[in-house]
């Protein structure tokens, strides 16, 4: 031991406080850190951003056991609540509806972006208007199969042209874990107001928040003006 | 001065084994736990997102209590001093190619440990460091939030990488998961792999 002590120099205390420096400078400068190896490893090895999400890509968050599935001839979507004709519409009678498409960033609460995803499918208000929306409803529930999530949407916010109900994703259906075979797509709002696994669509009287509402997050989720973050606005 | 090959020879005391197995599970819970938050793939295979997400933050506010634990050991603050040292020799033995053989003599830790005791110290305090932003993230602007997910995220895969060779080096040598098990080592098993500590723990 003494001699350790006596004739060492003190690496591992170096050693820690390098570290911790690095890791202070790496939190300072890691927003654009990050851009450049999301940059690098999409010129690269696109396939390394679906299995490390670090390398820039779609994180997936589920809130229950897995991935629900269904047959693509078992999914109905039901549409409900406030309209003169309740709707309950496979997949055939989706694709038989208007189909839109767009190429729009996803950009999560916690802070990840997906630039330039294709998406296509049915707009939220041609649907809603094949519905027929009664007047005192000022809201939409939506829910999920996975049988735990729920999402909210004003009336006002689910009649713009930027809601998706959306069936395909970079020109493929959507995968299971994107939310097969139908998910919500709200373009100008954090990711978690595009509910997966869509199954109905109520309107009702008023907003009900949704599963992460209720644990905190803001009911109205504009990208850069809600839970307290500044992000560009998504393109 | 010439004690029978079996002769065994205290390397930890109880606490700092108790210590080293508390952090080793909460370590192997932070990792999975993470595993599942950060890997879509193996995220969907429990999914409960809600509830990993809470165990991991759990046990990383632990990690801190056994912190301070440590600075209760005795034993385990004058390893740390040892462990902080790097003598002359240690850089010889961590350029020389036979650094197996005995030929320059080790403490009761060799180089490598040492590096790996500062690195996993100094990961642990980034890890929990970058955590609490990201627990704490609507006290912080966005870029520090991207900041310390990008540190976290990437960190955490080479504590994983580490990690894996620090179990691989255990599992290569019986004597030395002996001296973490049960706390004692073979004496001839310390005058092979760390010389000058066995000249001062041999029984006279």
């Amino acid at each position: 031991m003494t001699d350790d002590i006596k004739t060492g120099s003190p690496v591992g205390r170096r050693v820690v406080l390098g570290m911790l420096g690095l890791g202070a400078a790496g939190v300072a400068a890691g927003t654009w850190l990050s851009r450049g190896v999301s940059d690098v490893v999409a010129n690269t090895a696109p396939g390394l951003a679906s299995v490390i999400p670090a390398a820039g890509g779609f994180r997936i968050y589920t809130v229950t056991s897995g991935y629900p599935e269904v047959t693509a001839a078992d999914y109905r979507l039901e549409v409900s609540g406030l309209v003169d004709n309740p709707m309950s519409l496979s997949l055939a009678d989706l694709a038989a509806l208007p189909q839109t498409q767009m190429t729009k960033d996803f950009q999560c609460v916690t802070g990840w972006r997906v630039d330039d995803v294709p998406w296509s499918g049915v707009m939220l208000r041609d649907l809603l208007n094949e519905a027929g929306v009664a007047s005192d409803c000022e809201a939409l529930t939506f829910t999920s199969f996975d049988g735990a999530y729920t999402e909210s949407l004003t009336l006002e916010q689910a009649m713009q042209e930027d809601v998706l109900v959306a069936t395909t994703m970079f020109g493929q259906p959507l995968e299971v874990k994107h939310g097969a075979p139908v998910r919500l797509y709200v373009v100008p709002m954090y990711g978690y107001k595009s509910i997966k696994w869509l199954s109905g669509i109520e309107a009702v009287r008023s907003v009900e928040p949704g599963y992460w509402e209720v644990r905190g997050y803001d009911i109205d989720a504009w990208v850069g003006q809600s839970n307290g973050r500044s992000d560009e606005p998504v393109v | 001065m010439n004690p029978s090959s079996d002769t065994s020879v205290d390397r930890f005391t109880t606490g700092e084994r108790w210590i080293h197995r508390s952090l080793s599970t909460l370590v192997l819970v932070l990792i999975g736990t993470g595993a599942l938050l950060f890997i879509p793939d193996l995220g969907s295979l429990v999914g409960n997102r809600q509830i990993v997400r809470v165990v991991h933050e759990v046990s990383g506010w632990l990690i801190p209590v056994v912190l301070v634990l440590m600075l209760l050991s005795k034993a385990l603050r004058a390893d740390a001093s040892r462990l902080n040292r790097f003598r002359p020799s240690d850089w010889e033995w961590l350029r020389s190619s036979d650094r197996r053989s005995g030929r320059i003599r080790v403490g009761k830790f060799n180089a490598g440990q040492k590096l790996n005791a500062a690195w996993t110290l100094g990961s642990l305090l980034v890890l929990l460091g970058t955590g609490a932003i990201m627990f704490f993230s609507s006290a912080f602007p966005d870029f520090i939030r991207t900041g310390a997910t990008f540190v976290h995220d990437w960190l955490s895969l080479a504590v994983v990488v580490v990690v894996i060779g620090h179990v691989w080096m255990a599992y290569n040598d019986a004597s030395a998961r002996a001296g973490m098990r049960t706390g004692s080592v073979p004496l001839s098993w310390a005058e092979r792999e760390h010389a000058d500590w066995a000249d001062e723990v041999r029984p006279r």
